[in-house]
């Protein structure tokens, strides 16, 4: 009698040490690395499920432990390999960007990054509270620099990878209801529009999302519409969006025609309307 | 917006709360009640829905906890849909124990229904393969029930319309397949009494039995129908199947009441019947169709205009036949159809649910239109027979039974009372468990 099991560990040991020569030098091998900054926003938890089901691996970043480790269990149970996760408050420049040095140090780097924390805020209150404006910006604005630069310099010598960073509608045109919101998302816009250029020659891609309104706990006090998308279809779209090298993400893809049409109102029509 | 059930009736919550983490319930004892579960709204009555206070949404509570895969024990949040459940086991070989006639729900509204399946005969409820629950109560307790801890306050959950607490996790044990295919026999049946006859023969040999009626069939003809059995089937390939993702096609509105009169209902079902010529209709089909035949139309509950349909689901025991018959009769003379009508027969196995609605007997579930006082007087007509005959409702799929009906029906409803949460409420046990 053969021993059929014994046999099969046999080859499958042949097997490993085939594919060991082939990737000799190369890490081809390794799992695929998934980076998600504000890892418990609506969005990113439906962004990571895909690469879960394809066993990637995780290095997720957000505030609360509780809530990490709820989706570093839904992430285990449908595949990932391995899920890091790392409890920091993404809230300043320098913090940001120390913090994403010492990950990638530990972790190495990245193959897609998701950067999605951001704060939505009331525009009336925002224009009351400078301490609520100034958290608005180091948020949305100077964490996610801090970051990008972190990643330029790990992602930009390994030259392939992408990185994927949420902004918005919001930030094509300052609206009179949200325009402190939309500044920090243009800024991002803005921002992410050049790195793309000066790391395309490196093989590294930066997407800029720009989702309308998402069904998310961002967006739970406001009424429901039909133009709001739920995050599954956004997440969807961005992995696309990745796929396909998109450099400007509209989604759903119907905010691409809206926005064009915002944009390019004569200014005193635009100033006059209160939306 | 106030919700709806998936009868069309009206929700009267006052807020509703979207729970995205399990600890965003730990502020429970804050909030101002009444408050009540809401999943996938698919109750067919108000026991979804609340009267003022806080309607607490959970299907976005949709997490995986962890999945033996030797074992098959899966732990989810409670706002998992089945949907959501099916494709993630299936292509791992591991099926649900039990499976209502809808996808669309979530866990944690199975569990508080203690819903069954086609294969109640074989499995019982889904109660009986739920091996802990994970339960947040109004005073800030968060337990973990199970039948080895907490166990009255587990027998009062499973099958406690949402009333005893909010569950935020559960783990269940699934059942290992081969295939995702269902090999299914459809019968052709000339009345009720071929299809005792086969029900009995049927049991031993398939996991899945349910029948379709024609109700609309008067005389020897009465009863008619077609007899559906299956198993899982053996072999093949786990992920050959492409599941239906989404519904085919949707109902964009409300019908007009004049859509589902008796003349097209008499026409629905004789086509139905008519449809297999052959005695006998061999199929591998997947489980989808086979399980969840209305999904494939979205919003089916629109075909019954904007009053909604009203659902009546009753057991009565296997030695009241003639009871059984006599509501057919009762019905057919009415004149109000029902475009739907499907009759199974409960097996033995009891649930640990203390107000679990399954029990040894015949189920009988008809859809009716809305249509006011003359469905309420139809209704409260086979309330009668069905309490003489010491059956029971469905309090998932019931809008209008009495407290009284309810009360002599579910004697354990006192015992049950003294596990309810005081903070949680429905408009469902405000009708029922008024004291006469």
């Amino acid at each position: 009698m053969v021993d059929q099991s014994k046999l099969a560990q046999e080859s499958s040991r042949n097997l490993r040490a085939k594919d060991n020569e082939l990737d000799k030098g190369k890490d081809k091998k390794e799992p695929h690395h998934v980076m998600i900054f504000g890892a418990s926003s609506g969005i990113a938890l439906e962004f990571a499920r895909p690469f879960a089901d394809r066993k990637a691996r995780f290095t997720l970043i957000a505030r609360d432990e509780d809530k990490l480790k709820d989706i570093s269990a839904d992430l285990y149970t449908r595949g990932a390999k391995n899920v890091a996760i790392v409890c920091y408050s993404l809230d300043a420049l320098e913090g940001s960007y120390a913090a994403t040095k010492e990950i990638i140090k530990q972790t190495e780097a990245p193959d897609t990054v998701l950067i999605a924390h951001g704060i939505l805020g009331d525009n009336d209150e925002l224009m009351k509270s400078p301490q609520a404006m100034d958290l608005l910006f180091r948020v949305n604005v100077l964490s996610p620099i801090g970051i990008l630069m972190a990643l330029e310099e790990a992602m930009g010598q390994r030259k392939r990878g992408t990185i994927a960073v949420i902004s918005s509608v919001a930030g094509d045109r300052g609206r009179a209801s949200n325009f402190a919101y939309g500044s920090t998302k243009s800024a991002i816009s803005e921002f992410t529009s050049g790195l793309r250029a000066r790391l395309l020659p490196k093989g590294v891609f930066v997407l800029t999302v720009k989702p309308g309104m998402v069904a998310t706990p961002m967006t739970e006090h406001l009424p429901r519409s039909p133009l709001m998308a739920s995050p599954k279809k956004v997440s969807r779209d961005i992995i696309k969006a990745i796929s396909q090298k998109t450099p400007v993400l509209y989604t759903p893809s119907y905010w691409r025609l809206i926005m064009f049409i915002i944009r390019h109102l004569p200014e005193f029509i635009f100033s006059r309307l209160k939306f | 917006m106030p919700t709806h059930s998936w009868g069309r009736i009206k929700g009267q919550e006052k807020d509703s709360k979207i729970l995205h983490w399990r600890k965003d319930a730990f502020a429970l004892p804050q909030w101002t009640g009444p408050v009540l579960a809401y999943g996938l709204g698919r109750s067919y009555g108000d026991s979804c829905l609340i009267n003022g206070g806080t309607l607490i949404q959970t299907s976005q509570l949709n997490k995986f906890r962890h999945f033996d895969s030797e074992t098959g024990r899966l732990s989810c949040e409670a706002g998992l849909s089945i949907e959501d459940l099916l494709k993630f086991s299936v292509p791992r070989g591991w099926f649900i124990p039990v499976s209502p006639g809808t996808k669309y729900v979530t866990m944690g509204g199975a569990i508080a229904n203690d819903v069954h399946g086609k294969n109640h005969h074989r499995r019982g409820t889904i109660g009986c393969h739920i091996i802990n629950l994970e339960l947040m109560r109004s005073n800030g307790e968060h337990l973990q029930c199970s039948m080895q801890q907490e166990e009255a306050l587990f027998r009062a959950t499973i099958g406690g319309l949402g009333l005893t607490g909010l569950i935020l996790s559960c783990t269940i044990q699934l059942i290992p397949i081969e295939s995702p295919y269902i090999d299914a026999e459809m019968i052709k049946t000339t009345g009720l009494d071929e299809f005792f006859e086969i029900d009995r023969t049927s049991d031993q040999d398939y996991e899945y039995t349910v029948s379709w009626i024609d109700c609309m069939a008067k005389g020897d003809q009465r009863g008619r129908g077609v007899f559906i059995r299956g198993n899982h089937a053996k072999g093949g390939d786990l992920r050959s199947y492409s599941k239906q993702n989404s519904p085919l096609i949707t109902v964009p509105i409300d019908a007009p009441e004049f859509t589902l009169n008796r003349f097209t209902i008499e026409v629905f079902n004789k086509a139905y019947y008519h449809k297999q010529f052959s005695k006998l209709k061999i199929v591998r089909q997947g489980f989808d169709p086979f399980f969840y035949p209305l999904d494939a139309i979205g919003n089916w509950n629109r075909i019954y205009g904007k009053k909604g349909l009203l659902q009546y689901q009753c057991t009565v025991p296997t030695n009241k036949v003639e009871d059984l018959k006599q509501l057919f009769d009762r019905i057919e003379q009415s004149g109000q159809g029902s475009f739907l009508a499907v009759l199974k027969r409960f097996g033995n196995i009891v649930s640990p649910g203390m107000m679990s609605y399954p029990s040894e007997g015949y189920t009988l579930a008809l859809d009716f239109r809305n249509q006011g006082r003359k469905s309420i007087e139809l209704f409260h007509e086979l309330d009668k027979i069905v309490i003489r005959a010491g059956g029971k409702l469905y309090p998932a799929k019931d809008a209008l039974m009495s407290a009284l009906t309810f009360q002599t029906a579910y004697p354990q409803w006192k015992e049950f009372e003294r596990y309810i949460d005081p903070k949680f409420q429905s408009m469902f046990w405000e009708r029922v468990s008024t004291r006469g």
